[in-house]
């Protein structure tokens, strides 16, 4: 590639509006004066929060909207005259796979090789480089509805790959894709930026990724807040990301629990037994030491590229508001080690059958009071099937499960009440405001009277619901859903609680408010177990277990993982390379044949 | 100028081939999607065997009670017409509490009063007969009324042809059922139900899979390549369209196999006709769903618009003429009133072309502005 060329942008925007009318009749500006271009043969990120505008821009570009006022030229076309000319010339990926499940891959491949004109002949030539590139060449006859997640994303990024558009643009094509698939899906992208000089326009909410692209707008309520070169975000950062290491006896989420409370503070997540930790200013030239850091050894560190986000992201929105307190009226259960040795969760050899599918495979392991213990694997690993079993919802095929020292498998019933049970999709009554809600669930427990109304009372107070008490719980910002269905899940004082994929497709901020109540609810005994494809958040858990095809791989301690890594020259091994490795390695991957997609491009 | 001719073919080739692309791929999902079976063919085979077999608008047996306050021969010969008419279950009874008190328990339908002065007041020929009947469900009373009516007319014609006549001879009225001679209501119950059936597979079905594409977000995936809007429809149409063809097949085929219901028109006039009013239906399912974008929405919407409609209002259950004013002149817009009247014409009188020629030209119209319709509200955006 020659950087000397500058090649004409493919796509020109200049100060896009574009407004919906709210469900309230309200008027919401998903895009307010959005300016960008997008060179050719480069791959383009667009980052931010829910509800940035990401989705309408990319929909806009595609032609499937039209905005209010500004202009979008798409390969030189004006895409609101003309959006027909633009569609047949690019693809599109939306976040939905936009598959149809009951074809099989071939069918699907060949639908939109019929409607893209690709004759017989062309076919023939590229649909085995499809197949290679995905690896679904044995999969062609199985219904696309049968695929995991992965691999549906990879069909529907085939799909709109037969016939090479001159424009891609796909819609957070990585969510709800598990590390190992997305790392795929990566790879497959960077070979077609780089070989194929393809031009690529997508959206993520993983930050991660965006250090695999050329350029990178940094979205916010409609406007972008920055873009440029990966580095130029992270550098907004420069000189005010550190490491730092937790006293003696001190957990490192403790750590960062106290940091995310200091306003000096910008961000702080736990990384490898330390905090990582972003101040506002850098320490040297800090008006005041910053008090939550003080006797903490602290050492500079190279900036990351969601440090330079969280700066960018704390200069427009309203300083975080004073982090959750989680206080229990009473305690909510006794602190850890009082009950005595007994484990609060203990499965040992579980097995579920579907049919001739084995979903969990003899796994066993076991939780301790006031524990985070964190299960993490593929999709289709089993972590789901695990869960459900957990809390009743589903009779186990074989094994022991045992929850707050009831029998699961004998008495369900009187377990099911000592536990919380927060499920992936948000399974409230939309239609219900957020009292109604919990007043719901609350009775739903069993709670009568005064109690009943101190904990709906409680509830809303510890989860800052009090300004959202009679909206309609459908028209909540995500974030706040979450809450929601935490709070119901915790009304009738638990003792363990089970999340399943609480964080998926939650943004950073919303990330780190639920972790702290986690945190918070931990510290009060409360035993916590949460499966998640963040593997980052994995530093979260006292203890976690990769599971893989039913079986757990590994256990232990997030650094005791971590060390399973591969090391990478030159590169900090993460949990994500961790989890990599492990279920490469049960699986049998040769890790020589595939090259680190952190080389980047 | 060849180039231009070029173009055009190229156009028209590249769309055809789309069209075709999105006929085969949705005759998949049918053949695959049982819920499209269940609705396309199951469906039919359950409402023609639930009407055919279970629901009758007939009236027999109607149990009956007899009150002979006249122990008379003259009276029990009028009850006994009661008792041997095979419309009837007669119940002989005393007294009129008797009676009563079976018409409250629900035994009985009607009751037919012989009075004490019945044998007197025969012999001055000036004789009345009560007669009560069940009022709860008008239709049925009517029925009863009507028999029980002809029941004595024939007791009457007995005695005037066995020269009791008295002073009057009685007139005897005879009924005459043209094009259901056998008084049989599944001659027009048959033909009425290929209505309900290609009302179901064209709107509701139809309705509910485009939905379903607006929910699943497969649309918003295809619409960002060559394909036309008109396309996506005409490959929705084209498979649904032979689907309710196929229903159509087997209702004629156990209208005239299971049920022996006289065919007097033509096949071919009924299936053209059925065409029609099929593509009604899809331009309605289509529009109804690409205007809701949502199958629960599309589905309620199709049901309360197109469906019922045809169950209630299209004279194929109620006859159209006892409706009162407003709903008579509402069912003029309904495609449904006019397939209905070319059914039971095709099916029970023949090609009557003063009724087929201008009930077929409505349907033909309102198909061809549904169609419109359904093209100007599928549109490539999603806003």
């Amino acid at each position: 590639m020659t950087a000397a060329t500058a090649p004409a942008p493919i796509v020109r925007g200049r100060d896009i509006a574009k407004q919906f009318r709210g469900a309230a009749g309200d008027v919401v500006h998903a895009l307010d004066g959005v300016s960008f271009e997008i060179a050719a043969g480069s791959l383009t990120a667009l980052v931010g929060p829910d509800g940035a505008g990401k989705t309408t821009l990319l929909r806009l570009t595609a032609g499937l909207l039209v905005a209010n006022s500004g202009s979008l030229q798409v390969l030189d076309i004006d895409v609101a005259h003309d959006p027909q000319a633009v569609q047949s010339r690019i693809a599109y990926m939306p976040q939905r796979f936009g598959l149809y499940e009951d074809l099989t891959v071939q069918e699907n491949l060949d639908l939109y090789a019929d409607l893209r004109g690709v004759s017989k002949e062309e076919r023939r030539t590229t649909y085995p480089g499809l197949m290679e590139m995905t690896a679904l060449g044995p999969f062609t006859r199985r219904l696309a509805g049968e695929l995991s997640g992965g691999m549906k994303q990879k069909l529907g990024l085939a799909c709109t790959l037969v016939r090479s558009p001159e424009l891609l643009v796909l819609d957070e094509p990585t969510v709800g894709v598990d590390p190992l698939s997305r790392r795929e899906l990566w790879e497959i992208l960077l070979h077609l930026v780089r070989d194929q000089h393809l031009t690529v326009m997508l959206s993520t909410s993983y930050l991660d990724e965006a250090q695999w692209c050329q350029h990178v707008l940094v979205m916010h309520e409609g406007r972008v807040l920055a873009q440029g070169a990966p580095n130029d975000i992270s550098g907004v950062a420069a000189g005010r990301s550190y490491l730092a290491e937790p006293p003696a006896g001190q957990k490192a989420r403790d750590l960062q629990a106290r940091l995310l409370d200091d306003a000096a503070v910008v961000d702080a997540v736990p990384e490898g037994g330390l905090v990582r930790v972003v101040c506002a200013e850098p320490l040297e030239h800090a008006a005041a030491p910053i008090q939550s850091l003080e006797g903490v050894k602290t050492t500079l560190t190279p900036p990351r590229f969601e440090d330079g986000f969280m700066i960018l992201l704390r200069r427009v929105a309203t300083p975080r508001s004073a982090a959750p307190r989680m206080t229990m009226d009473e305690p909510a259960a006794a602190p850890a080690g009082e009950r005595g040795a007994e484990a609060e969760v203990a499965v040992s050899d579980l097995v579920r059958k579907f049919g001739t599918f084995t979903a969990v495979d003899h796994v066993s392991f076991e939780v301790q009071r006031g524990e985070i213990f964190g299960l993490l694997g593929p999709n289709g690993a089993g972590k789901t099937t695990t869960f459900r079993m957990l809390c009743g919802l589903l009779s186990a095929t074989a094994g022991t499960l045992r929850v707050t020292g009831v029998d699961v498998r004998a008495g369900g019933a009187s377990a099911r009440r000592r536990i919380g049970y927060v499920a992936q999709k948000f399974s409230l009554y939309a239609q219900l405001s957020v009292t109604e809600n919990l007043d719901f669930f609350a009775g739903a427990y069993g709670l009568k009277g005064d109690r009943k109304r101190d904990r709906v009372a409680w509830a809303l107070r510890q989860f800052e619901l009090q300004p959202f008490a009679t909206e309609q719980s459908g028209r909540l910002p995500g974030g706040f859903k979450q809450r929601l269905a935490m709070a119901a899940a915790l009304l009738h004082e638990p003792e363990t609680l089970f999340l399943d994929e609480p964080t998926s497709g939650a943004d950073p901020q919303a990330r780190r408010d639920f972790w702290r109540r986690i945190t918070l609810l931990a510290a009060g005994g409360v035993t916590a177990i949460v499966t998640t494809h963040f593997m980052e958040e994995a530093e979260y858990c006292d203890r976690i277990a990769v599971m893989d095809a039913g079986h757990i791989l590994a256990q232990g301690t997030p650094a005791e993982i971590r060390r399973r890594a591969r090391p990478i020259p030159g590169h900090e091994t993460t949990m994500e390379d961790a989890f990599i490795a492990i279920v490469e390695t049960s699986r049998g991957v040769d890790p020589t044949e595939r090259s680190p997609v952190t080389e980047s491009p | 100028m060849t180039g231009v001719a070029h173009g055009l073919r190229d156009r028209v080739r590249g769309s055809l081939r789309r069209t075709w692309a999105l006929v085969r791929k949705e005759t998949r999902q049918v053949v695959r999607d049982p819920s499209s079976i269940a609705v396309g063919v199951v469906l039919p085979l359950i409402l023609i065997l639930l009407f055919g077999y279970g629901l009758s608008l007939d009236v027999q047996h109607v149990g009956v009670a007899v009150v002979l306050e006249d122990p008379a021969p003259e009276a029990a010969e009028l009850a006994a017409g009661f008792q041997l008419s095979p419309s009837f279950s007669a119940h002989v009874v005393r007294s009129m509490s008797d009676a009563e008190h079976l018409l409250q328990t629900g035994d009985v339908d009607g009751i037919v009063r012989v009075r004490s002065d019945f044998t007197r007041r025969l012999a001055l020929g000036d004789v009345t007969v009560q007669l009560v009947v069940n009022g709860v469900d008008g239709n049925r009373a009517r029925i009863i009324e009507g028999y029980s009516q002809g029941a004595i007319g024939e007791w009457a014609a007995r005695r005037a042809a066995e020269g009791f006549g008295g002073a009057v001879e009685p007139v005897i009225v005879q009924d005459r059922m043209w094009f259901n001679e056998a008084n049989d209501s599944h001659y027009f119950l048959v033909p009425g139900l290929i209505v309900l059936v290609m009302t179901l597979i064209g709107a509701l079905l139809t309705s509910m899979v485009m939905a379903r594409e607006w929910e699943r977000g497969t649309l918003e995936a295809m619409f960002v390549t060559p394909v036309r809007p008109g396309e996506i429809l005409l490959g929705k149409i084209v498979p649904y369209f032979f689907l309710g063809m196929i229903g159509l097949a087997l209702c004629l085929l156990s209208a005239k196999f299971l049920f022996h219901i006289p065919f007097r028109g033509s096949v071919w006039l009924l299936a053209a006709t059925s065409a029609l009013y099929l593509l009604v239906a899809l331009a309605a399912g289509l529009s109804i769903s690409s205007a809701t974008k949502s199958q629960f929405v599309a589905s309620q919407i199709t049901l309360v618009a197109t469906f019922l409609p045809a169950f209630l209002l299209s004279g194929f259950m109620f006859d159209l003429r006892s409706m009162p004013t407003p709903v008579r002149l509402l069912t003029y817009i309904l495609p449904a009133r006019y397939y209905v009247t070319l059914l039971q014409t095709i099916f029970l009188a023949g090609n009557v072309w003063g009724i087929v020629l201008p009930d077929a030209a409505v349907l033909a119209t309102m198909a061809a502005l549904l169609l419109l319709l359904a093209r100007v509200l599928t549109r490539k955006t999603l806003a």
